[in-house]
């Protein structure tokens, strides 16, 4: 009789109690992938809104612009300029921008608000901006027209074809003012972006803050997010110390941080998963244990070496938390898979709570690998742990207590 | 020539400090193929004794002697060996491993001295057909009576080819007819395998059976009458 079979039939012995703990392992399988998956999921939605809304994977600076964002610190689109970096591998485009702080008025209201400066046709291969607009048109390529974020048009309480007055301080300290009709107006997923400003052509952004040529940025946006640091590598290797480099993280230092200490708080709720499934499992050992004290004083008693029949018991505790473990994976795996590709829209009061906070109010699901391989091997470790605890219980064993059931 | 030889052996516990003499300075000795019964009124010691033999239990003073080895002297792993290659146990309350079939708990024994499973699987049945369960083999215990589990514990006890069985109380849960039928298995199974056997019990049925009987009280011997 080979040890796992012996083990196998032993954990049968008690069905209810057998199912009740792989249950509980399969569950604490599911609730802590699901959570995983869902805060994947919902991390590369923030990452995505804020990379390909605006920022893109990584932004050619001004050395100084970062620390002061002022329409001083700009450069010079150089001719080839941006056909040189999108010759570097991993960069699918180059997207050039003019961006300052601008008063946006209309008739006696006036709101501050970011003043963007876009290339339209570049833009919208990073961005997809003309999907956002709800009303109107994308801008053109030699359009005059701004694109204004829904909530500054309803503070402002203009519509399309109405005229902006649009206030800032130009290049060098010149006065920067002009009239603007708009062309559309954009609704963004989140509170936060619509409350950012308007969009127009960079050749009437450049004319209006007299910086001609000028750019604050150049946002990149990467084949793949791992490429990221070798992107940004190659164009320290290319340009030097030109321009300041900084990829998304470092644009974005508060999502960055978000989502750091989402996964902080995340942990010590799993952590408490986990502790709660432990004890389970540990009183299931703790009952099998005690129920054959007698049986396993026999065992000995016969002669069945102390060290085998701990590995015996040690094969049940495992064969438990594998059972609920695979159990789990195979209902985790179809599921997230399903979610992901069917994320799950929050409504009501919820969702308004989701967009205040400037998150997109859907709950979004990601399949990745290394969240199942983590839950699964840290249950089987907590398993591990436990299943420790046999040897020391049986190797503590007096065989003639046992058999009297002392 | 004598397979057991205890000298001088005392037992004595502690408990609630006041120290109770269960088996006080014995001296015995078995040879091959006896049949013996140890007998005795409750408390007396003879189930101690059968402990101290079984290497069970530890003896505070004297030596058990079995075929040159003191047992005494064996802890751990060697212990439990020696036991496995060397005493069959047959427990009041039959103690099989319950998962188990009946031919499976009688292989167990066999399997853990890592005999060939050919032989474990021929002397399983033929050790199955000799206690009369044939037919019930690959029955687990949960599906037998108290007399059949008793009569697999047997099989279980001889199957390693010990040089003794140490037997507590082997009929004390069966009825007559049970014990009648067990008895006449042991003694049969006595003769022809020429293994040792050693009872404590209370039994009149087995004491009748029985080719040699020492009557114990206050652990000390009382008489040992061989018939």
């Amino acid at each position: 009789m080979k040890n796992l079979k012996l083990a196998w039939r032993n954990i049968w012995r008690n069905k209810r109690r057998t199912i009740i703990t792989v249950m509980s392992v399969f569950f604490a399988v599911v609730l802590s992938v699901l959570m995983g998956s869902m805060q994947e999921g919902i991390y590369g939605s923030m990452i995505d809104n804020v990379v390909k809304t605006y920022t893109g994977h990584i932004q050619i600076q001004h050395v100084d612009y970062n620390d002061n964002q002022s329409i001083n610190n700009v450069f010079e689109q150089r001719s080839g300029l941006l056909e040189e970096i999108e010759s570097i591998d991993g960069v699918e485009v180059a997207v050039p921008r003019l961006k300052s702080f601008s008063l946006i008025s209309n008739g006696n209201k006036t709101k501050g608000g970011a003043l963007i400066g876009i290339n339209p046709a570049k833009e919208e291969q990073l961005t997809e901006l003309s999907q956002w607009v709800v009303k109107g048109d994308f801008l053109t390529q030699d359009d005059q027209g701004v694109l204004i974020t829904k909530n500054i048009a309803n503070h402002l309480e203009i519509g399309l074809g109405d005229t902006i007055i649009l206030m800032s301080q130009g290049y060098h300290g010149t006065n920067a003012a002009g009239l603007y009709p708009v062309r559309g107006i954009l609704a963004f997923p989140t509170q936060e972006m619509n409350n950012m400003g308007v969009y127009l052509h960079i050749d009437a952004a450049r004319e209006f803050f007299y910086a001609n040529n000028k750019l604050t940025e150049i946002a990149l946006l990467v084949n793949d997010y791992e490429n990221v640091p070798s992107v940004k590598e190659a164009l320290i290797q290319k340009f030097d110390d030109q321009y300041n480099y900084l990829t998304w993280q470092e644009l974005s230092p508060e999502l960055v941080n978000f989502i750091n200490s989402d996964k902080a708080s995340a942990v010590i709720m799993l952590g408490i998963l986990y502790l709660v499934i432990g004890f389970g499992i540990l009183g299931t050992v703790l009952m099998m244990m005690a129920e054959r004290r007698r049986e396993m004083g026999v065992m000995v008693a016969v002669g069945m070496q102390k060290r085998r029949l701990s590995t015996i018991i040690w094969m049940e505790t495992m064969l438990i938390a594998f059972i609920g473990v695979v159990a789990g994976f195979l209902f985790s795996w179809p599921l997230i898979t399903y979610l992901s590709a069917n994320p799950i829209p929050i409504t009501g009061e919820y969702g308004a709570a989701y967009e205040q906070f400037g998150l997109e109010p859907v709950l979004f699901f990601k399949v990745v690998p290394q969240v199942f391989i983590n839950q699964v091997l840290t249950v089987l470790a907590v398993t591990l742990v436990i299943s420790l605890y046999p040897y020391y219980y049986i190797g503590r064993l007096k065989t003639i207590d046992a058999i009297r059931g002392n | 020539m004598a397979i057991i030889d205890i000298k001088n052996v005392k037992k004595i516990y502690n408990d609630n400090d006041v120290p109770v003499h269960a088996v006080n300075g014995v001296n015995l000795s078995f040879e091959k193929g006896e049949f013996a019964a140890i007998v005795g009124p409750s408390g007396s010691g003879k189930t101690t004794l059968l402990n101290l033999l079984g290497g069970l239990d530890n003896v505070t003073e004297g030596d058990i002697i079995v075929n040159g080895t003191n047992v005494n002297e064996l802890k751990g792993s060697k212990l439990i060996n020696f036991r496995l290659m060397n005493i069959g146990f047959v427990f009041q309350a039959y103690n099989l491993i319950p998962v188990l079939t009946a031919r499976e708990n009688v292989e167990f024994i066999m399997e853990l001295q890592k005999r060939s499973s050919q032989e474990r699987k021929s002397r399983s049945e033929a050790l199955l057909k000799a206690v009369g369960l044939a037919d019930r083999m690959n029955s687990r215990p949960s599906k037998l009576s108290g007399g059949q589990q008793q009569r697999v514990a047997v099989a279980r006890a001889l199957a390693p080819k010990p040089m003794f069985i140490l037997a507590d109380e082997p009929t004390a849960n069966l009825d007559s007819a049970s014990t009648e039928n067990l008895l006449d298995i042991m003694e049969r199974l006595n003769s022809e395998e020429q293994i040792t056997f050693i009872f404590s019990t209370h039994d009149s049925r087995v004491v009748k059976k029985a080719r040699r009987v020492i009557t114990f009280e206050d652990g000390k011997v009382l008489s040992d009458e061989t018939k």
